[in-house]
């Protein structure tokens, strides 16, 4: 988690993950900037309600997906961040079932 | 070890044949080249449709379907179990559709066809665009015409034949994936069994439920039969937020099913599912069993779908799949027996309603088989109708056909 | 006349070779890649502003200096064009070759440039993923594959956890354990599910004897110091068999495990950890070259022949998707893959070195399977609710209800009737587990038999698009229609 200084060093931005703001610089994903500040998952699944977060790291496993601006499904792992980013938790539930 | 009767091809039309025939107390066996609902029915989807059809035959027996499916759902879920490790459930929900026309030209006609349909006793009800939109809110306001089909419903074609199949051998049919029938065995006129890739399997009838690929199999069984594929792809998204309620279909597609134009014609049938995906459907393509990829279609039906639910812009499509419809030039299905050589019987034609027409087919086909009063005329579907006939006359001839050309296609992607 | 054009899918250490050896030999070259920086996952760095590299990048990586220089090459030479961020999201078969459709934009981003490519040769270098078997609890978050904690350490100097066990198969875990110590992270330990015997089958007598395989040795060597400096133990025929924690991972059972990878009764003992990284290989990403046709192998790589050509015509293939090799081997292939897809002369002077380049590596591949190879007892450490299916949540005792329930081992209908492999990541992570709990055949894609089932790898759409960006398309000459 150390950062890695060199002549001007990344310029710091701030994105927000469901209104709560979260610190970092240029050049992370945001599924590194949430990491780095401890949060483990983000994603609720649509069964069991359950907790997920980076699983495969390189955007094949599609478990760390959020809504970046407004728009879904993006991959957090692979998605680098922009200052002001507006990041919201997923949580798609199933629709009944009638049969 | 003789059968009464062989079933060739295991999707959803041979399961419900299988399935009337084993329950009326034939020995049955249902042979498929490759898995069970592993072919068309695989690769479709399944809406169990009132509103697409003009008045005529093909409504009547897709009415009849309509007041057979909720029975034979309970049927099945009651004979199978529907707990969580019991059988995978069948999806079928009767959630009605809503045909919206989205442009002034579309508007009359769709206004014109839903009296007709009405006449033809389909609960077809004319709606406003207040009312269109409190039956979907997402729904872009610019409709110039909305009707509103209560009868229409959905159903998960896979989970659909596999318990039809699995009804059939309760009742003690046997199902052989894996059988590739390629040929005939003959009794003079009399066809008595198949010539298969794993042995002779003689039988005292072949019901022909082959799908799109009937037409291959006819010619090997030494028969034309003008069964064509035609092509159609669909768009799966991930799960989103359950938005569409219904299923909702621009007007276009009333036309794009009774034509037999050649070129692409696409509409949008929009419908969530129970996964909470949302699926769109689809285009027609008459281009043989070529089964490459064509992004030009699925741009069209995105920008449709994208006209009917402005929303969907943003959705991620994650997966396309394609089908070869099984039709013949009438549009009609073929169910009966074959008069020009004994001892063939023929389900199969049903083109895009096969899901939804297939189990009152096989039924259909058992009560002619058996001599039981038919639950609807049969004679629309007969084999030896002109227009079968004549087309059949121009099929290559049996021994023109070469097997390799029609395989089933491999580079189909999955349903739902 | 115009040059051959030739497009190079993927920048990892074999589409940079490619691209540099096919340039070389003369064609215009359009080097590819989704990720916005080149390198691939074996060169995965920093990003930082303008390009530059971080001070202790090196530490990071193998031969970096090959790294930069590739960099240099295919970022400066006249008759290449580079793009990053850039997308490949289908293949169309043309009546004469392949039309790709590309996104350029940021990573799932609405609204990115759509992009048309018609070449006259493909080069796909699309590299492979982890491949990790499931076990109770690896939903879990805290739970990665070996290559997420890689990358992460990588990319963004970022432990995937502070008290961490590394588990799985291959030599791989090594470098993953050094790079989570390099990151501040502690490492409990590294378990190898390979048995000292099968170790000795694939390395040679001595457990050493990994580090004799050819060109790895140095670097490997590295890792098995920093291990043991750190005090990391390296234990082999051990497994990761459950997770638990609320929420979140908080202890991992560990058990040594059998020949056939089944646990052994009675050795289970429970370890607090807040991460653990599993992988068990990996797996090529197939998704274009199944489009393309291509013959995959029964083991499920694109099989190429000496000059790295597909069976597809005008389609060259090289580095993980074509067989596990490691960077060294992915570079020579790409060399071989990227002069022949240029129409290079056959006497050139690098074309023989890379080929004698590759053939060292030649049997890494057959090493890596004898031992490290899954073996498949591991189904014993699965239990009735251990999710196999992770997009879906779909269980194992689900799955197995669902093939028993139809009678079906067909996979199609499998996947169609418990929803297992339909969810956003189309069965990368689950399909060839699922094939191998209902007992499915499961075929060669490219191969085309009559009979056959399933075809896992079959993703037309190689990424989710948007229905909005799809509908905004433009067109492609009609002429170019397939
Ligand atoms: C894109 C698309 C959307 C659709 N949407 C709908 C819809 O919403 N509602 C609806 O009702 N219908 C829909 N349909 C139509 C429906 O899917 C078909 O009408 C129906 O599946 C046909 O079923 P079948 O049993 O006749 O054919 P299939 O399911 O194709 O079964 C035929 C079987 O025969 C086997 N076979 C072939 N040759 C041989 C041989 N020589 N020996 C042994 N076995 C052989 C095949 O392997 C196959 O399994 C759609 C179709 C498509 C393509
Ligand atoms: C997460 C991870 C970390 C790894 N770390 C190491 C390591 O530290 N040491 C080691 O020895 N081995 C490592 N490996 C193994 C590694 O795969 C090989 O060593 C080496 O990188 C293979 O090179 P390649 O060129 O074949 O593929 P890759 O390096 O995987 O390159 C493939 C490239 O193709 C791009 N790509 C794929 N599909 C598309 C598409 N449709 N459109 C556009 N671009 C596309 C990808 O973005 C990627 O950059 C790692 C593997 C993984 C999965
Ligand atoms: S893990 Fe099964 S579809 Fe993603």
């Amino acid at each position: 988690m150390s950062a890695t200084s060199q002549g001007a060093g990344p310029r710091p931005l701030t994105i927000t993950l469901d209104g709560r703001p979260f610190a970092g610089t240029e050049g992370q994903t945001i599924a590194g900037m949430l990491l780095a500040a401890r949060r483990r998952s983000w994603r609720t699944t649509s069964v069991e309600s359950a907790p997920r977060g980076v699983f495969c790291g390189i955007g094949v496993c599609f478990d760390c997906l959020v809504t970046v601006n407004g728009s879904r499904d993006v991959r957090a792992c692979l998605r680098r961040a922009a200052d002001g980013d507006v990041v919201e938790t997923q949580h798609d539930p199933l629709p009944g079932v009638t049969s | 070890m003789t059968v009464d009767v062989v079933v060739v091809g295991a999707g959803i039309v041979g399961a419900a044949c299988a399935r009337a025939l084993a329950r009326r107390g034939l020995a049955v066996t249902v042979l498929d080249r490759r898995g069970a609902a592993s072919g068309t029915t695989a690769h479709g989807e399944g809406n169990l449709l009132v509103s697409d059809k003009e008045p005529g035959p093909e409504l009547v027996l897709a009415q009849h379907a309509a007041r057979r499916w909720p029975s034979l759902v309970a049927e099945l879920e009651d004979e199978l179990g529907s707990d969580r490790h019991g059988f995978p459930p069948l999806e079928y929900d009767p959630k009605g559709g809503l045909v919206a026309a989205t442009t002034a030209a579309g508007a009359q006609p769709l206004r014109d066809f839903a009296a007709r349909q009405r006449g033809a006793g389909v609960d077809a009800r004319e709606i406003d665009v207040a009312h269109a939109l409190e039956l979907e809110p997402a729904l872009n306001p610019a409709l110039t015409a909305a009707v509103w089909y209560p009868e229409d419903a959905q159903v998960q074609p896979v989970a659909a034949a596999e318990a039809l199949l699995a009804s059939a051998r309760r009742a003690g049919a046997t199902v052989r994936p894996g059988v590739e029938v390629v040929g005939a065995l003959r009794d003079g006129e009399r066809l008595v069994g198949v010539r298969t890739s794993d042995g002779d399997i003689p039988a005292a009838a072949v019901v022909l439920a082959a799908g799109p690929w009937s037409g291959v199999v006819a010619a090997r069984l030494g028969v034309g039969l003008p069964v064509r594929p035609r092509r159609g792809m669909v768009l799966v998204t991930t799960r989103m937020p359950h938005v569409v309620r219904h299923k909702v279909y621009d007007g276009d597609y009333v036309g794009a099913t009774q034509s037999g134009d050649a070129a692409l014609q696409t509409s949008s049938v929009v419908e969530s599912t129970a996964a909470g995906t949302v699926l769109i459907g689809s285009s027609r393509e008459q281009v043989g069993f070529d089964d490459r990829l064509r992004v030009a279609v699925l741009r069209e039906m995105a920008a449709r779908a994208v006209r009917l639910f402005p929303f969907l812009a943003d959705a991620s499509v994650m997966r396309t799949y394609l089908g070869f419809r099984p039709y013949v030039p009438d549009h009609l299905p073929i169910v009966g027996p074959d008069p020009r050589t004994p001892g063939l019987w023929v389900a199969t034609g049903h083109e895009g309603a096969g899901i939804g027409l297939g189990p009152v087919s096989g039924e259909l086909l058992a009560d002619l088989f058996t001599g039981a009063e038919p639950a609807t005329d049969p004679a629309p579907f007969r084999v030896d109708r002109p227009a079968v006939l004549d087309a059949a006359l121009d099929e290559p001839h049996p021994s023109e056909s070469t097997p390799s050309e029609n395989t089933p296609s491999e580079n189909t992607g999955e349903a739902s | 006349m115009s040059r051959r054009t030739v497009v190079v899918v993927g920048a990892g250490p074999a589409g940079l070779s490619a691209a540099r050896a096919a340039a070389r030999a003369g064609a215009d070259v359009t080097l590819l890649d989704a990720s916005d920086q080149v390198g691939g996952q074996f060169w995965r760095h920093r990003a930082l502003p303008g390009g530059g590299t971080a001070p202790d990048e090196p530490t990071f990586h193998h031969g970096w200096g090959t790294f930069t220089a590739l960099r240099d090459v295919v970022a400066t030479h006249p008759r290449v064009t580079l793009l990053t961020s850039a997308q490949v999201w289908a293949l169309e078969r043309l009546d004469a070759g392949v039309r790709l459709r590309v996104l350029v934009g940021p990573a799932d981003g609405a609204g990115r440039e759509h992009l048309t490519l018609t070449p006259d040769a493909l080069v796909l270098a699309t590299g492979a993923h982890d491949r990790t078997l499931p076990f109770p609890g690896w939903q879990l978050p805290g739970v990665t594959t070996a290559g997420a904690a890689q990358a992460l350490a990588k990319a963004e100097r970022v432990a995937v956890g502070d008290r961490v066990v590394v588990a799985g198969a291959g030599p791989f875990l090594l470098p993953v354990a050094s790079s989570l110590l390099r990151t501040g992270a502690r490492v409990l330990s590294v378990h190898e599910a390979a048995t000292p015997a099968s170790m000795a089958r694939g390395w040679g007598a001595r457990p050493a004897g990994l580090l004799g395989a050819a060109h790895k040795a140095g670097e490997l060597g590295g890792y098995v110091g920093t291990l043991a400096r750190h005090r990391v133990a390296y234990r082999l025929g051990e497994a990761v068999v459950a997770a638990r924690g609320d929420g979140r991972v908080e202890e991992v059972t560990v058990a040594r495990v059998d020949a056939r990878w089944s646990p052994v009764p009675g050795t289970e003992r429970t370890v607090a950890a807040d991460a653990v990284c599993v992988s068990h290989g990996f797996t090529p990403r197939l998704e274009l070259a199944v489009a393309a046709a291509c013959a995959i192998s029964p083991d499920r790589f694109v099989v190429v022949d000496d000059e790295q050509r597909t069976s597809a015509a005008g389609v060259w293939a090289a580095g993980e998707l074509t067989g596990i090799g490691g960077a060294e081997a992915a570079l020579a292939e790409g060399w071989v893959a990227g002069h022949h897809a240029a129409s290079g002369a056959p006497d050139d002077a690098g074309l023989a070195r890379a080929a004698r380049r590759r053939a060292r590596s030649a049997d890494f591949a057959r090493r890596l399977d004898a031992a490290h190879g899954i073996r498949g007892g591991w189904t014993s450490w699965l239990r009735d609710d251990t999710l196999v299916c992770r997009c879906e949540e779909v269980d194992a005792g689900t799955l197995r209800a669902a093939a028993c329930a139809t009678g079906s081992a067909d996979l199609r209908s499998v996947r169609l009737t418990s929803r297992a492999g339909l969810g956003p990541c189309q069965a990368r992570i689950c399909g060839r587990t699922v094939a191998e709990l209902v007992g499915a055949t499961e075929p060669a894609p490219g191969g085309d038999t009559g009979s056959a089932p399933a075809v896992p790898d079959r993703r037309p759409l190689v990424v989710p698009v948007r229905l909005g960006d799809l509908a905004t398309l433009p067109d492609v000459p009609a002429a170019d229609a397939p």
